[in-house]
């Protein structure tokens, strides 16, 4: 166990330090309990607008938890109170034992080297005039990663998400959106986080980009075991990627199980509508999907 | 947020312009040199600097340039003509104006900078502590400035000089406070609306210090509008000092353009030419700094020239219709062949991002046109609606549409067809309804224009297709302003905009990429039976394919600006002829096994 | 929008009576001896401190400014410590000259500033770069030099107008207007540079909104949409470059009064704020805030107007 990326399952190595043992015990990575989120609402003395109303959720080391829901619902905001960037309002967040939701500012810097993020938008989540190099340095050097080592890392950050090495560069700009979103991902990755969020990362790349970006999650989580908090719209997405599934409706998360039950079988009304919402791309089998949804809840919607 | 889940579109006009750089932008290390060639290849930035640098130069070193005391005074050379040493004369109590001019541009150019620097050193920091951080310090610094802006200078800058006497470098410190809101706005709005992107909340969330923060990703956006700014306020300074000399209040008997503008204006009538000298330095000095502000925005905020448009971009976007013999029959309702679309690029060559299409809909079918990002999917729609962005234009081929031919007609006959030949629903709900007009606005301005009704029976009309695309109360939706309604409704509102005239054509530009699952299906559903009550044909532009097998007839498939196969939807989807379209299905999701659950990660080895 | 007025309405006092503290605490600051100034060097002291004190210069100062904001609040501004002039009085027989001035500046401003910056916008190409580039020379060259070019053109060499001097309208309209022509052409050419920029860009940035397309889709006339659709969403940066112009002519109000030797608040300002005469300086600074205020608020309630997103409730 020389890799500190690599996360080992429960008592495989006996010369595991305290912390790696409490963490691989049977205590999630990250416990989120009863969290609520508001925002000031809008006008003088407007009431706050609850965006999260009580959300509970956990993810196991290596896990992928993917996060399902309409626009407003606010399952970019559970990642967002995960990763400190929401003040919290009620309820807690735990990552390996700890509570962070409380952290003070400088704890919160330590915590960056555990909790990473990948943003949906490649074209804003990386700073236009920054080379891609001085992008991905970044991370390392506020860790304290000397300048000449940071070099080496960059270098195998490239190679990680299959970028060439003469990117380091180069500016954003001159990438498309895919190969934007694996800079994004190898900037994560950097400084080998335990848990990275990824909010809709795939959401705005052309499909068959989708599919190679998903690829590279999945190989990246199978070699480091990280865990992964998967925010997304797209329930296929979230089916091929997570472990479990959590459906969130309106700031409550409705549905909550593994991926094949709440993918195929829901029981929650929402989730069988969010379902059969998604047209297929099989003509005869999305006539039969259109007449159900149809009869199920267009009749109620009128 | 499904709003930016539009992979496929540029449908915004900014994006095919920039999709359509990118592959010319400059690589990599030769970014700064390059910003450099930029500028110094700008004649206008280049002569600027040069004008600026000759006005320094002589200004600092005025000694060297001259030999005279600019106060030493003879009445005898009074209104004296140039010569003897004495370059450009003497002035009306017989001083050297050569030497004056230089001697004085000192203390008008020292004044400005002073201003600057002090107008720098209060707006900045205060910026972008105001902006960055928010909060109580942000409405406490907006406060004095809307005090500070509410203050005339010129009177504040009179009372000064009455109670702090009269030394000019007080003035133009006052100056400098009175200017500095001008950059504190410009700051805190930079970092306030950068404080939101997302780049930001990555770098806190590496763990970067607020100041770190701030000096690598914040400084950066805002030094560029700063820089220019800072020229901006340094032409305006020599100005207002130059004014305020001219006044007779500046600072006492040095000399200066402004005090040397003051004595001419006295003159005016006897020699109007002593204003050619000192007026011809401030005008210089100041224009250089403005034309130099102009060209540091061009190069610095990345702007090159803008495309090629006008009459001549016009002009050439009417090329006559080319028709292949070879192609064919062609549809009734909307035919297109061998279209080409290209852009003038901001260098002034041109792509083609188009190359060759084409594309048949029979009256009341439905054709998917399905592609990736930058297939040319939307462009070739654009065309057929005859409203490609700015610096597009189709470059060949023949749009026939109900039998009239649209490449090369005039704006006029191509506005006759839109609206009831050909209807357009776009992609984006939100910023396609004008935010300054009422739903109802939208809904009756088309009918009252194309169709003659009256206002009373276009109202009549417009809640009647409010309530076809199943609005709930199209009453209080018809007096809604667009912020005011969401975006499934703005969509359906879109949607009765684009039937109102009854069009025989539907050009729909990815209807459902900016809405939510849910709504898709609604909106999808609403699509599906104003088509087959209608019998409207459908250009539906897509990259999803799910979409496509619930709508469309027949499909044709897109890439790098060619069709690459078309047939029946149910050929292409379920056995495509080309390797591209079997990619594009392979990528589709909807068949792949959810995830094993979850096990310790040793037991799953 | 009432309710919106008046609240603008009590910050905007708000925002007077801070300013007047603050304007009247540092003209006082240095303690002028304005006995002394007034009777001459030779004047014995005690005849000095009774011409003080019977100004009240012998109170504290902030018993002073009490006193100057409550009889100010009931429309007196006290009487110049030099000429005793009647301060209110001397504003409201100069206030007209330059209000007209400030009108017909605005007017002229907005009407060429948006015609040509609409033009420019829509238009481009050589349009477009010739109105820039005159825009920009307009906006370099400083007020007072254009100023002195116009009366040097227009008023010396070919005598079209008069150089100097003011005819009242009330006497004869047309002498008011050959004697206002000038400087309002003085004053609005920076206004109407800065201005077409601004509604250029903005109008260019319209053009290429979403919505633009959308009603062109719908069939509608360019022209329609350009006069409609894209002007009224293009105003709004327009008016607000037009409000912040109006502080910047106050300034320039005070040199062309002075070159065109109008006798309007400028002129005054220059005449009392050099002697430190702190009844005049605070009635010419209340003046111009009020008018500032004002204009914001006017430029507000248009943009609330043209745009229904920028209302408040």
């Amino acid at each position: 166990m020389t890799d500190p990326r690599t996360v080992t399952g429960p008592g495989t190595d006996p010369h595991a330090d305290a912390d790696r043992l409490r963490e691989a015990g049977p205590d999630p990575l990250l416990d989120i309990r009863d969290l609520r989120v508001s925002f000031p609402g809008k006008g003088w003395r407007a009431r706050r607008v609850e965006v999260l109303k009580g959300v509970s959720l956990d993810i196991r080391p290596g896990e992928t938890v993917g996060l399902v829901g309409e626009s407003g619902s606010g399952k970019s905001t559970i990642g967002r109170a995960v990763l400190g960037l929401v003040p919290v309002a009620g309820g807690s967040i735990h990552f390996d034992g700890e509570r962070v939701d409380v952290a003070s500012r400088r704890r919160r810097r330590r915590l960056s080297r555990d909790i990473q993020v990948v943003f949906q938008d490649p074209y804003t989540s990386l700073n236009p005039s920054l080379l891609i190099g001085d992008t991905l340095a970044e991370p390392l050097l506020a860790h304290g990663v000397t300048a000449e080592d940071a070099r080496t890392r960059v270098a195998d950050l490239l190679d990680r998400v299959a970028l060439p090495h003469d990117a380091v560069h180069r500016l954003p700009r001159e990438f498309s959106g895919g190969q934007r979103q694996r800079v994004a991902i190898a900037r994560a990755l950097a400084i080998s986080p335990r848990l990275i969020v990824c909010d809709e990362p795939v959401s705005a790349l052309d499909l068959t980009t989708q599919r190679t970006v998903m690829d590279l999650l999945l190989e990246i989580q199978e070699r480091t075991g990280v865990a992964y908090l998967f925010v997304s719209h797209d329930l296929s997405v979230v089916r091929a990627l997570s472990h479990r599934v959590a459906v969130i409706h309106r700031g409550e998360i409705v549905e909550y199980g593994g991926a094949e039950q709440v993918t195929t079988d829901p029981e929650h009304p929402y989730t069988q509508r969010l379902l059969l919402s998604a047209p297929v791309a099989d003509p005869g089998r999305q006539r039969r999907r259109r007449a159900e949804y149809e009869r199920r809840f267009h009749a109620d919607a009128n | 947020m499904s709003t930016s889940v539009t992979p496929s579109t540029p449908s915004t006009p900014s994006t095919p312009g920039t999709a359509v750089t990118s592959p010319t932008a400059p690589t990599g290390p030769k970014r700064r040199s390059g910003t450099a060639r930029r500028f110094l290849t700008s004649p206008q930035a280049l002569g600027a600097s040069l004008v600026l640098a000759a006005v320094v130069v002589l200004v600092v070193f005025a000694p060297l340039f001259t030999a005279h005391d600019p106060n030493a005074a003879d009445l005898k050379d009074a209104f004296g003509a140039p010569g003897g040493g004495h370059l450009l004369g003497f002035d009306s109590s017989g001083r050297d104006v050569w030497s004056r001019l230089l001697h004085g541009g000192r203390n008008t150019l020292g004044g400005a900078l002073l201003a600057v620097a002090v107008a720098l050193a209060v707006g900045v920091p205060t910026g972008l502590a105001a902006g960055y951080y928010g909060g109580w310090f942000d409405s406490v610094s907006n406060w004095w400035v809307n005090l500070v802006m509410a203050l005339p200078a010129m009177v504040v800058l009179l009372a000064t000089r009455a109670v702090l006497g009269t030394t000019v470098w007080v003035l133009m410190v006052v100056l400098g406070v009175l200017v500095a809101p001008g950059f504190y706005r410009l700051v805190r709005g930079t970092v306030a609306a950068m404080r939101g992107e997302l780049y930001v909340d990555a770098a806190r969330v590496f763990g970067l210090r607020d100041s770190r923060i701030i000096v690598r990703h914040v400084l950066v956006v805002v030094r560029a509008p700063v820089i220019i700014q800072g020229a901006l306020v340094a032409g305006m300074a020599i100005g207002l000092q130059a004014g305020l000399e001219f006044l007779g209040i500046g600072s006492g008997d040095l000399p200066t353009w402004g005090a040397m503008l003051n004595e001419a204006f006295t003159n005016i009538q006897r020699a109007p030419v002593f204003m050619l000298w000192p007026g011809l330095a401030l005008g210089l000095t100041s224009a250089a700094l403005v034309l130099l502000a102009a060209s540091l925005r061009d190069v610095l905020e990345d702007r090159g020239t803008a495309p090629a448009t006008g009459r001549g971009a016009r002009r050439l976007g009417a090329d006559a219709p080319t028709t292949l013999d070879s192609a064919g029959e062609r549809a009734d309702l909307l035919s297109v062949r061998d279209l080409a679309v290209t852009y003038t690029l901001a260098d002034g060559s041109s792509r083609e991002v188009v190359h060759g299409v084409d594309l048949d809909v029979r009256r009341g079918e439905v054709l998917g046109l399905v592609g990736e990002s930058g297939s040319g999917k939307t462009q070739t729609a654009f065309s057929v609606l005859g409203l490609l962005p700015e610096g597009g234009r189709v470059s060949r081929g023949s749009i026939l549409l109900d039998g009239t031919e649209v490449v090369g007609s005039a704006e006029k006959e191509m506005r006759n067809l839109r609206g009831d030949t050909v209807a357009y629903v776009p992609q984006e709900p939100m910023s396609n309804l004008d935010p300054a007009f009422t739903i109802g606005d939208h809904l009756t301005e088309p009918l009252r224009v194309k169709l003659g009704l009256s206002r009373t029976q276009a109202r009549a009309r417009a809640l009647d297709l409010l309530r076809q695309v199943e609005i709930p109360d199209p009453e209080r939706t018809f007096r809604s302003h667009p912020h005011q309604i969401s975006g499934g409704m703005a969509q359906r509102v879109l949607i009765a905009g684009a039937i109102s005239c009854d069009p025989d054509l539907l050009v729909a530009d990815e209807p459902t990429t900016a809405l939510d699952v849910t709504v898709q299906a609604e909106v999808l559903g609403l699509l599906r039976r104003l088509q087959a009550e209608r019998g409207m044909g459908v250009l539906l532009v897509t990259h999803n394919l799910g979409v496509v097998a619930d709508l469309c007839d027949r499909v044709a498939v897109m890439r790098q600006g060619r069709i690459v196969e078309v047939g029946t939807t149910e050929q292409i989807l379920r056995d495509p002829q080309e390797d591209y379209t079997r990619g594009l299905l392979d990528a589709v999701l909807d068949d792949t096994p959810a995830r094993e659950p979850w096990q310790p990660r040793e037991a799953a080895q | 929008m009432t309710s919106f007025i008046l609240r603008r309405l009590g910050s905007g006092l708000l925002l007077l009576v801070v300013i007047s503290a603050l304007a009247y605490l540092l003209l006082s600051l240095p303690g002028t001896d304005v006995g002394r100034h007034v009777l001459g060097p030779a004047a014995p002291q005690d005849a000095v401190d009774a011409h003080n004190a019977g100004l009240g210069l012998d109170r504290p100062v902030a018993v002073r400014y009490l006193d100057w904001l409550t009889s100010a609040l009931q429309g007196d501004l006290g009487r110049s410590w030099f000429t005793s002039e009647d301060v209110s009085l001397a504003l409201a027989n100069r206030l007209p000259v330059t209000f007209s001035l400030m009108i017909g500046v605005t007017l002229v401003t907005a009407v060429v500033s948006f015609g040509l910056g609409v033009w420019a916008g829509v238009r481009r190409g050589a349009v477009d770069r010739a109105v820039q580039l005159v825009s920009v020379f307009g906006y370099a060259l400083p007020g007072f030099l254009v100023t002195l070019i116009i009366v040097l053109v227009f008023a010396v060499r070919l005598g079209w107008f008069p150089a100097i001097g003011y005819t009242p309208f009330s006497r004869s309209p047309g002498g008011w207007l050959a004697t206002v022509t000038l400087p309002v052409l003085s004053l609005s050419v920076a206004g109407i540079a800065g201005v077409a920029q601004q509604v250029r860009s903005s109008v260019i940035d319209v053009m290429g909104r979403d919505y633009v397309r959308t009603l062109r889709a719908r069939g509608l006339p360019t022209s329609r949409v350009v006069f409609r659709h894209v002007l009224r969403n293009a105003a709004t940066p327009g008016l607000t470059v037009l409000g912040m112009q109006f502080v910047g002519l106050l300034g320039g109000a005070v040199i062309v009064e002075q070159i065109f030797g109008l006798p309007g608040i400028g002129a005054m300002t220059v005449q009392y704020t050099t002697r430190g005469d702190i009844p005049v300086i605070m009635g010419v600074v209340m003046v111009s805030v009020i008018g500032v205020i004002l204009i914001n608020l006017l430029v507000d309630v248009l943009v609330g107007w043209l745009n229904p997103k920028a209302r408040v409730a």
